[in-house]
């Protein structure tokens, strides 16, 4: 077999150059940065600093209220994670079998991803507004009153509310495009198969949905700690209080509110190691069960 | 409205064309909405008072915002003439030394006359050094103080409280059967915190107030002040008191509507309130105190933000800064910013130009501000400097919400703020070495 190369061993690195480029500007020099950064406690305008070593970690791990914000992050993630998957499989799963006005009803389950997710977030603070907010009032027939801002919980709720929904879309188009591509002939031998439909799509269509499945996991997880900063700030409008908020969000509270240099990059440098954990965790362990066809 | 913006859209052209032989300073600031509108045409007025210096005022977001904007600009070498920093980041930008230029230096030097004595008591040394240098000139100065629904303290058959203890004895009972939510507030650290610690004459903080050294401990761990949380959460059950979370609006908005018959807000709250159709007469006064505690109150600080001068800059344009604290100070200048926007004038003239002019005999609440920072001034109401103070207002305001959800106890609390301010502290020391 004919092997395709490049002529020259320079052409191959010129090609790589402005991706590499790209990566060190924005990735490899702001992560050293924040590393050497969160060895030292430094006067925000560059005049003093002091080495303190692990210090700024120490402290980290040592504080409860991090901890707090670790574990919200935790269980933010997870619930993020499992609804926005598990409502955009659903709604796939059904949009697929419509036959009459497919195509508009994709379109307005799509409509939702064009949505910034500050939007997204000064929509949940509308349908939550302690006075006139209607999903407040739809509590208060149940007997709550809900309370964005003033209780964990309501407000943990309401963010979560609005980071799946502003993330359903996205799962929905691949899973769609998944279930579409599942071949025809493998579905009828499944028919024959089994009658069951709940039976045939937890056996044949399940399994089939698992690559894109994977792939999805990984960018909700990311979605959900990374991107999901716009809503946590305008949902808590900007100052924390006793309001839940995810990691990411207190390494701006600390770094880009309170000036705290050193120990917000110890805060980023932590995240890039639990990134890269569960980079390393998901491809070595999970993806082993999963069969690309 | 839509004629000032028209008037800066004009001014922004004339500039554009006529900035040749003119020196260009810029101003960033955090003052959003109608106060922006007002910033704009103070700069405008000022421009075209003179032909030599072109004043651009930009508006960076929050006072948060402006601060890190101010910051990363400096470490870029890009910082502006002027930048408005807030009460709580004072300590960073008067910290760092060299990054300003004192505001009493700065005059000097371009020969426009300075004396400390001609600004109101409340606000010549929360902006200053420990040796009392004016370091930042006060911009946007309020306090917080007690506005009141007359129509419900009417119906209720009672008068605005002096002292808390007369609220809870008298004042919210009586409220509270006439209907009305008695109280809320819109920032605790500010107003049940820091200005608490003034209005009763306690000490905040080591060093006197934190103004004499780095190795600070803050003194917030105490009686009065835990009592004070005490009595706001048995208000709370007894319905005297409502909490409608940090937000400074969510906390305005019920006594807008009529919900609140007492609301604590800034002095600086009166034009907005003004101008809005609340269907309600609404007044203010001082800020109650605890008889228990004290029975001599005191003045209480300013907050708000005061302007800094940034260094890096050409003598020429620090001459074009002088020029423009020259003229911001002017008594014509802070009765506009005063009537326009209800932030309290910071010199003594224009306090009695505001007087002459009948302005407190058409609108009586707005002289409260600073009646109340011209009250009687105690060993502790100069003003508190202490560092990382933004994150430690993260802390009160984390560990109050707590306590007013039942999360906590008052004691655990304040045990908490305590540890976790000190720790700050702390690390900001290291930050100055």
């Amino acid at each position: 077999m004919k092997r395709a190369g490049f002529s020259t061993r320079w052409l191959p690195l010129l090609l790589l150059l402005p991706q590499l480029a790209i990566i060190a500007v924005f990735f490899y020099w702001p992560a050293i940065v924040a590393l050497h950064a969160s060895f030292y406690l430094q006067d925000p305008f560059g005049f003093g600093s002091t080495f303190v070593g692990l210090d700024n970690y120490t402290s980290l791990l040592g504080s409860s209220q991090y901890r707090r914000v670790a574990v919200f992050t935790l269980i933010f993630t997870l619930l993020v994670t499992v609804f926005a998957l598990a409502l955009a499989l659903l709604l796939a799963v059904k949009a697929d079998k419509v036959l009459r006005g497919a195509k508009t009803y994709r379109t307005l389950l799509m409509w939702v991803y064009a949505v910034a997710p500050p939007v997204a977030g000064f929509i949940a603070v509308i349908l939550f507004n302690q006075s006139w907010g209607p999903l407040t009032e739809v509590f208060m027939l149940f007997g709550h009153t809900y309370m964005v801002g003033v209780n964990f919980n309501d407000t943990a709720f309401a963010m979560i509310l609005a980071s799946v929904w502003k993330q359903v879309p996205v799962n929905f188009i691949f899973f769609l495009s998944a279930l579409q591509s599942i071949p025809r002939s493998v579905r009828e031998a499944a028919l024959i198969d089994n009658r069951s439909a709940s039976g045939r799509f937890w056996d044949v269509t399940f399994p089939l949905l698992a690559p894109t499945g994977f792939f999805l996991m990984i960018i909700n997880i990311t979605y959900a700690l990374f991107e999901t900063f716009g809503i946590v700030d305008t949902v808590v409008k900007g100052e924390p209080g006793n309001n839940p908020m995810t990691l990411v969000y207190k390494v701006y509270v600390d770094g880009f509110r309170g000036n705290d240099l050193g120990g917000s990059s110890a805060q980023s440098v932590i995240l890039m190691v639990l990134v890269l954990a569960l980079t390393v965790f998901q491809f070595r362990l999970l993806e082993r069960r999963i069969h690309y066809t | 409205m839509a004629r000032i913006t028209l008037a800066s859209v004009a001014a922004t052209l004339a500039m554009t064309s006529a900035a040749t032989a003119q020196t260009e300073i810029d101003l960033w600031h955090a003052m959003g909405g109608a106060l922006g509108e007002t910033v704009n045409a103070i700069a405008e007025d000022f421009n075209a008072s003179q032909d030599e210096v072109v004043l651009t005022p930009v508006f960076k977001g929050t006072y948060e915002e402006t601060l890190t904007a101010g910051i990363a600009a400096f470490r870029a070498g890009e910082q502006p003439n002027i930048m408005q920093v807030f009460d709580a980041g004072a300590a960073t930008v008067i910290g760092a030394e060299g990054a300003t230029i004192p505001v009493q230096d700065l005059l000097a030097e371009n020969g426009v006359d300075f004396d400390i004595e001609d600004y109101i008591s409340g606000v010549r040394y929360f902006y200053a050094d420990s040796d009392g240098k004016m370091i930042g000139m006060p911009f946007n100065s309020s306090s917080p103080i007690m506005y009141y629904n007359k129509d419900a303290l009417d119906a209720a058959g009672v008068t605005p409280p002096e002292t808390w203890e007369e609220f809870a004895e008298t004042t919210a009972p009586a409220l509270a059967e006439a209907g009305y939510i008695p109280l809320a507030q819109s920032h605790l650290p500010w107003i049940f915190t820091e200005n608490f610690m003034s209005r009763h004459n306690l000490p905040f903080a080591t060093n006197d107030n934190g103004y004499d050294g780095n190795d600070t401990k803050i003194l917030v761990n105490n009686d009065a002040i835990k009592a004070h949380f005490s009595a706001l959460t048995d208000w709370q059950d007894a319905g005297y008191f409502k909490w409608y979370g940090t937000g400074w609006g969510d906390n305005q908005t019920p006594f807008e509507e009529g919900k609140v018959a007492i609301w604590l807000g800034s002095s600086g709250s009166f034009g907005g309130l003004a101008q809005k159709d609340l269907g309600f007469d609404f007044s203010a006064t001082f800020l109650p105190y605890w008889e228990a505690v004290t029975t001599e109150p005191k003045q209480t600080f300013i907050g708000g933000a005061a302007l800094f001068a940034m260094s890096g800059h050409s003598a020429e344009e620090n001459a074009a800064t002088a020029k423009f604290f020259e003229f911001l100070t002017s008594p014509e200048t802070q009765y506009f910013w005063h009537k326009e926007t209800g932030y309290v004038p910071i010199t003594e003239a224009a306090y009695e130009l505001a007087q002459d002019d009948g302005h407190y005999e058409r609108m009586p609440a707005a002289e409260v501000g600073i009646q109340q920072l011209s009250l009687p001034a105690g060993e502790n109401t100069r003003g508190y400097r202490m560092g990382f103070y933004v994150q430690i207002r993260d802390v009160m305001n984390r560990e109050y919400g707590r306590i007013l959800t039942g999360e906590t106890s008052v004691q655990d609390a304040f045990q908490t703020i305590e540890t976790e301010a000190n720790q700050l502290l702390e690390r900001f020391a290291k930050t100055q070495g």
